[in-house]
């Protein structure tokens, strides 16, 4: 109850800054900077006065919402899968290195954007460009990362590996991927953020449904207020993708904090 | 059980060349502890990744058990002076002792069991379900013995074990070494650079000189037993040991005349 209060105290700017910026917009009367109170019932007519039975959501709440969160996370794990992969792949073989990261530098110095044309030509428009667009863009920051990781292994941790006989997937699942896995989850964070940017953009050019495209859609019909909507729940979106993502790396690499305080 | 022959290594090549070790011969009998004692930066690490198959020596052969080491043989165990960086801190400690008995055919409940007792013979099943850095670095240490202990090694090799932990502990470590080689009969070449600890852990020690290392002293340790922290450390014997060995050590580091 405490924590909840204290929690609650430390929120005040939230109100002090929507109310400020309700008696701003109202006094300037701008139409593409619409006050809060209007963008909040325009997210309400939007997306929460569907029927009851269906908790009153929309049917752009049910398509658009899942559908772009669906992308979003299908490309962050297709990203993840092949950035831990061929990142611990480079790092742990100087050979694959040589070869394989001058492509690496020169694929993930390309803008992402410019590379939205190259998708759709060769994917067309649809799911399978969206979601192999947003992996692309993002797989760099955990491919990078893994690398370093399974590179940096304490040349310890594996003479004693070997000293004791571990056998090739032992030293991998139980000593190579445990060492990197911080750095690769830095990466994975990066990469999640990203990976929000992307679907916006890859709705934005190729799509028919989507948090992106009702953007789109909201902007096309000169709804200012449909704008910023889809823009707050953008926002909310990342936070709670972030916290999550926290959460869960704090339950996975409980050993690595503590180590690194107690020693 | 061990033997070295005319064991050399040398890093890298031409003008920047390193000398490490020069010559070496040496055998271990069943059941012996032989410590080997020499001045720090003489090679003896070298030594004893070449013994482990964690290095490939330039010259000279290994072989244990009659069966020559050119990789890391499966009955062989180390414990490093840097426990910290050889126990892995994602594994709880149980786990940390019984992950290498995985190769020798146990299933997950003997693994489990056979860790459990070494982690008694240590005085540490208590701290079985804890993570290594929750533990203090002689526990720590305890712990990576446990692990040697579990695997029931032909030969044991420990590099500097002591040297990162305070004097008390030291001292209990040192009898606790003592303790499961006379339990278990066990094979064990120490490297060290403290003269005392050799003198008072070894049946034998083995003096190397600075590099290129070369056995510059083998004396034998007959001390009476059990040893024992105060007495034996004030036995006559053990004093004109120490000084021997001492000497020896001391002998190579000081410089040579054309050098004063």
């Amino acid at each position: 109850m405490n924590g909840l209060l204290r929690g609650a105290v430390r929120l005040w700017p939230v109100p002090v800054v929507l109310l400020l910026w309700e008696l701003l917009t109202r006094g300037i009367e701008m139409l593409s900077f619409p006050p809060p109170s209007q963008i909040a019932t325009s997210m309400y007519t939007m997306w929460l006065t569907g029927p009851a039975e269906r908790l009153w959501l929309t049917d752009a709440a049910l398509t658009n919402i899942p559908v772009s969160v669906g992308r979003l996370l299908s490309g962050w794990v297709l990203a993840g899968v092949v950035g831990i992969v061929l990142g611990v792949a480079l790092g742990r073989s100087p050979l694959l290195f040589r070869f394989i990261d001058p492509l690496v530098q020169f694929a993930r110095a390309i803008p992402p954007p410019m590379l939205l044309a190259f998708f759709m030509a060769l994917f067309s428009i649809g799911p399978r460009m969206q979601i192999s667009f947003i992996a692309f863009g993002i797989v760099w920051p955990v491919l990078i990362n893994a690398s370093e990781g399974a590179r940096q292994v304490d040349r310890q941790h594996l003479d004693t590996a070997r000293v004791f006989g571990l056998s090739g997937g032992e030293r991998l699942f139980r000593i190579i991927l445990p060492s990197a896995m911080p750095k690769i989850f830095a990466g994975l964070r990066v990469s999640l953020s990203l990976a929000l940017i992307l679907m916006v953009l890859s709705e934005l050019v190729g799509s028919t449904d989507g948090i992106g495209f009702q953007l789109l859609d909201a902007q096309r019909s000169y709804d200012f207020s449909g704008v910023w909507g889809t823009i707050v729940v953008l926002g909310v979106l990342g936070y709670v993708f972030n916290s999550a993502f926290l959460a869960a790396e704090r339950r996975v690499l409980s050993w690595h904090r503590s180590a690194k305080q107690t020693t | 059980m061990l033997e070295i022959t005319n064991l050399s290594h040398t890093y890298g090549n031409g003008p920047t060349a390193h000398n490490a070790l020069g010559g070496i011969d040496l055998k271990v009998a069943q059941g012996e502890l032989v410590c080997i004692v020499g001045p720090s930066g003489c090679g003896k690490s070298t030594l004893l990744r070449s013994i482990a198959g964690l290095l490939r020596p330039s010259g000279g052969q290994v072989t244990l058990n009659g069966a020559q080491v050119e990789q890391t043989p499966d009955n062989l165990a180390v414990v490093f002076q840097d426990y910290s960086r050889s126990l892995f801190p994602w594994m709880s400690v149980v786990d940390n002792v019984s992950l290498p008995l995985r190769r020798k055919g146990m299933d997950k409940r003997q693994r489990g069991q056979a860790a459990m007792e070494a982690l008694e013979e240590v005085g540490l099943d208590g701290a079985a379900a804890k993570y290594p850095w929750q533990l203090s670095g002689g526990m720590q240490q305890r712990v990576s013995i446990a692990r040697a202990l579990a695997y029931r090694p032909a030969l044991l090799l420990m590099d500097e074990p002591f040297g990162s932990v305070d004097a008390q502990t030291r001292e209990d470590l040192e009898d606790l070494t003592l303790r499961v080689r006379n339990l278990h009969n066990m094979t064990i070449v120490l490297i060290t650079h403290d003269i005392d600890e050799s003198v008072y852990v070894g049946d034998r020690v083995v003096v190397l000189s600075k590099a290129p290392a070369g056995i510059v002293g083998d004396l034998r340790v007959d001390l009476p037993g059990p040893r024992d922290q105060i007495t034996t450390r004030e036995h006559p014997d053990f004093v004109h040991l120490r000084a021997e060995v001492g000497r020896l050590v001391r002998g190579m580091r000081s410089p040579s005349p054309s050098a004063s």
